[in-house]
C-alpha cells in the first residue's frame, strides 16, 4: 500500500516565493483571478485584451496563472470565465421568460450582462441572482428603453414567483385562534411565501401567455431538427404582444405547492398589504375600505368573502412571535 | 420540524449494499452504502411514482437549503423511502473568505432534516469579498492555503457535527506559487483537517491531461484510509484540453482509475454524476451499477485498510 498519510514537505526545487506564504497572499491572488472572470467577455466570448483598468490581461495573468504545453496562461483562465459567464447568463435566461418576451433575446442579453457586471451574485445560490434586477432596470434604464416600465413590473413578477415557489409556509391560523380575539387588537399575519404587487401593467395575464406560447414551441420544437431549433426566429415570429398599460393587484402563492396568480382588488390588495404591514384586524378593513361605506351591508358581505377566501386558500398563519416584522 | 425516518436496513425499497471486505471508516460514519446516483429533477416523477430500487441518493445540498416549497416535499418524501447523503457546491472552503454563518445556519437545519452520514464539499475557492462565482475554482497549492482550508474544514464540521469529506475538483489552470502537486495539497489539507476524502476519479483524470501528470501517482499517493466516498462522471475531450461535463457515461479509463483506486482504499460508496443531458432514470442507474463489475475486480486483490488514527 503506498498511502501517504503524512503531510507533505516541501520539494526543494518547489518555487516559493516568501509571500506565497500567508492568507493575505491567498486573497490577493483570488481577488486577482477574481477580477479577470467577473469582468464581461468579448463580442465572441473571449476574455478582453486589457482589463476594466486598462492593463494588458496578459501580462496581468502571466504574473499569477502558468502556461503550459498547449495553452498560454489567458486561455486557462479564459476557460473559467466562460465557464462563469455562461452559467449566470443561463440561470438568468431561465429565470426571465417575460423580460425576454419584452426585449427579445439581443437586448435582454444587453440587460443580463450589465446587471451581472453591476451586482455580481452574492448568495450562495443561484436563486437569488435576479433579486436586484427590477431595482437595476429602474436605476439604468438605458438597457430597457422604451420599456423600462413594462420590465420593472415584469421583473417584480419573476422575482415574486421565485420567492412563491420555495419560501417558507406556517401554521396555519384557525378558527380557534380567534376564539376570545377583539378585532381592535387582533392582527393576522401572512405566510411568508405570499407576493402582493400593485403593478402598471397586467403582467400575469401577459407571462401566462409566454408561458403557454414556450410550452408550445417546446412541443413544436421536439419534432424540428436542431438546426431550425438553434435560430431563435420562431420564438420571435409568436411573441405575445407587450401588454398596454393599466393598473392592477395580483397576489402570486402557492396551493399544493404549485404556484397560482390572483387577481385582487383594489380595496383587498389594501388590506392585506396593511395586515402585512402589521395593522390590526380593524386597521386594515379601514384601509381598504372607505369609513363611510363600512356600514354598508353589501360592502359587509364582500370583505366577509375575501376573508372566507383568503383562509381556504392558507394565507392566513400564526404570528411568528420570534420575529418583530410582519412580513 | 422533527420526522421519522426508518433505518435503511429495513427499508424494503432499498438494496442492501454487499458485504465488503473492507470496514467502512469514520469518515463516512462507518457506514457501507454501496453504488447510489444524484437526485435530479428530470428523475423525480420515475423515482415517487415507481420508487425504483437504489442504495442511495445523493442530493446537492444547496437545492434544499430553503425554507419550504416543493423542494422540500420532495425531499421528505425521498427520505421516507431512500438514504440520502449531502453533497454541497459552494461551502468554499478555499476561499480567503470566512465561512458564511448563514450559510452555515442553513446547512445545519438541512443536516438534521437528512440525517445524512457524511456531507462533503470541494476543494476549491469560488467567492471572494462576498461575490460569488457559483463555480468550483482552482486553489494554489501552497501550505499557507492548506493551513487556512483545513481551518475552515475544521470549523465547519465543528459546528455542523457530522463528518465532512472534501472532493477533488477537475481543473484548467495551474499556480506560478505551487509549493507541491494537487494530491499533496490534498493530503496536506485533510490531515491537517483531520477529515475524509471523496475521491472523484473522473476529476483525477481530467486534471491529469489538463496539467500533465500520470493519474496513477495521485490516485497512489492520497491517504487512502481516509477515503470515504467516490465519484465516477463522464466528461468532454476538446482539442487543447478536457472539460468535466457530466453529460456522458463513464469513460474506459475513468473506470479502470476506479479500479485501482478500489484497490487501494477497499470497497466505498460511489456515486456516478450525470448532471446535464441527462438521459431516463433507468439509464443513469444502470451506468451507475456498471461500477459492480470493478469492485468485483478489485475486490480479491483489496488489501486491509490501515486503521482509522486520531491526531
Amino acid at each position: 500500500m503506498n498511502s501517504s498519510t503524512r503531510p507533505a514537505q516541501p520539494r526543494p526545487h518547489a518555487r516559493r516565493p516568501a509571500a506565497a506564504d500567508g492568507a493575505r497572499e491567498l486573497k490577493r491572488i483570488q481577488r486577482a483571478f477574481w477580477r479577470v472572470i467577473a469582468q464581461p467577455l468579448t463580442r465572441n466570448n473571449r476574455t478582453p485584451r486589457r482589463g476594466p483598468d486598462g492593463r494588458a490581461t496578459a501580462a496581468a495573468v502571466a504574473r499569477f496563472i502558468k502556461p503550459n504545453d498547449r495553452l498560454n496562461a489567458v486561455e486557462r483562465i479564459q476557460i473559467y470565465h466562460r465557464a462563469y459567464w455562461f452559467r449566470l447568463l443561463d440561470s438568468l435566461y431561465d429565470d426571465c421568460p417575460g423580460l425576454r418576451a419584452v426585449l427579445g433575446e439581443k437586448q435582454f442579453m444587453r440587460l443580463a450582462e450589465a446587471y451581472l457586471a453591476r451586482h455580481p451574485s452574492r448568495s450562495f445560490s443561484l436563486r437569488n441572482l435576479p433579486s436586484r434586477l427590477a431595482a437595476f432596470i429602474r436605476a439604468e434604464p438605458r438597457w430597457t428603453r422604451p420599456h423600462t416600465a413594462l420590465c420593472v413590473d415584469v421583473a417584480r413578477f419573476e422575482w415574486a414567483q421565485v420567492v412563491v415557489y420555495d419560501e417558507a409556509a406556517r401554521p396555519l391560523f384557525t378558527t380557534d385562534d380567534l376564539l376570545d380575539a377583539d378585532p381592535a387588537s387582533l392582527r393576522l399575519s401572512l405566510q411568508p411565501y405570499l407576493q402582493l404587487l400593485a403593478l402598471d401593467y397586467p403582467v400575469d395575464e401577459f407571462l401566462l401567455a409566454v408561458k403557454q406560447q414556450e410550452s408550445l414551441l417546446r412541443h413544436d420544437a421536439s419534432n424540428m431538427p436542431a438546426q431550425a431549433r438553434a435560430t431563435d426566429a420562431a420564438p420571435h415570429a409568436s411573441r405575445p404582444p407587450r401588454p398596454e398599460r393599466g393598473r392592477c393587484w395580483v397576489a402570486v402563492h402557492r396551493f399544493d405547492d404549485m404556484i397560482y396568480l390572483k387577481r385582487l382588488e383594489r380595496a383587498s390588495f389594501a388590506i392585506l398589504t396593511a395586515l402585512r404591514a402589521g395593522r390590526t384586524l380593524d386597521e386594515a378593513v379601514a384601509r381598504g375600505v372607505p369609513p363611510s361605506r363600512q356600514a354598508d351591508e353589501a360592502w359587509a358581505a364582500t370583505v366577509r368573502d375575501w376573508f372566507r377566501n383568503w383562509t381556504e386558500l392558507g394565507w392566513f398563519c400564526r404570528r411568528d412571535k420570534s420575529t418583530t416584522s410582519n412580513r | 420540524m422533527t420526522f421519522s425516518r426508518r433505518p435503511a436496513e429495513s427499508c424494503a425499497r432499498c438494496r442492501i449494499a454487499a458485504p465488503s471486505s473492507m470496514p467502512a471508516n469514520r469518515f463516512n460514519a462507518y457506514t457501507d452504502y454501496g453504488i447510489g446516483i444524484g437526485l435530479r429533477v428530470p428523475h423525480y416523477r420515475h423515482i415517487l411514482a415507481r420508487k425504483p430500487v437504489v442504495d442511495w441518493f445523493e442530493i446537492i445540498s444547496e437545492n434544499f437549503m430553503v425554507d419550504g416549497g416543493r423542494p422540500l416535499e420532495v425531499l421528505d418524501q425521498i427520505l421516507t423511502q431512500y438514504r440520502v447523503v449531502q453533497h454541497g457546491v459552494s461551502m468554499y472552503f478555499g476561499s480567503a473568505d470566512p465561512l458564511n454563518r448563514a450559510h452555515l445556519k442553513k446547512l445545519k437545519t438541512l443536516v438534521r432534516r437528512t440525517q445524512t452520514p457524511w456531507l462533503s464539499d470541494h476543494l476549491c475557492w469560488g467567492s471572494v469579498d462576498g461575490s460569488y462565482s457559483h463555480d468550483l475554482l482552482p486553489m494554489p497549492y501552497t501550505f499557507a492555503a492548506a493551513r487556512a482550508t483545513a481551518e475552515k474544514i475544521r470549523q465547519a464540521r465543528d459546528y455542523l457535527e457530522v463528518p465532512i469529506c472534501v472532493e477533488n475538483v477537475s481543473s484548467y489552470a495551474e499556480f506560478h506559487v505551487s509549493e507541491m502537486t494537487e494530491w499533496e495539497f490534498l493530503s496536506e489539507v485533510v490531515e491537517r483537517a483531520d477529515c475524509g476524502i471523496l475521491l472523484d476519479v473522473n476529476n483525477i483524470y481530467v486534471s491529469s491531461k489538463n496539467h500533465g501528470f500520470d493519474p496513477r501517482d495521485y490516485i497512489d499517493n492520497v491517504p487512502h484510509h481516509r477515503v470515504a466516498q467516490m465519484h465516477v462522471a463522464g466528461h468532454t475531450k476538446f482539442e487543447k484540453y478536457i472539460l468535466d461535463t457530466h453529460d456522458h457515461p463513464v469513460l474506459d479509463p475513468v473506470w479502470k482509475l476506479y479500479a485501482r483506486a478500489t484497490r487501494l482504499c477497499g470497497v466505498t460508496a460511489t456515486l456516478l454524476e450525470w448532471d446535464d443531458r441527462i438521459p431516463s432514470f433507468d439509464e443513469v442507474h444502470h451506468e451507475a451499477l456498471k461500477a459492480n463489475e470493478f469492485i468485483d475486480e478489485a475486490r480479491p486483490a483489496t488489501p486491509a485498510r490501515a486503521p482509522a488514527r486520531s491526531r
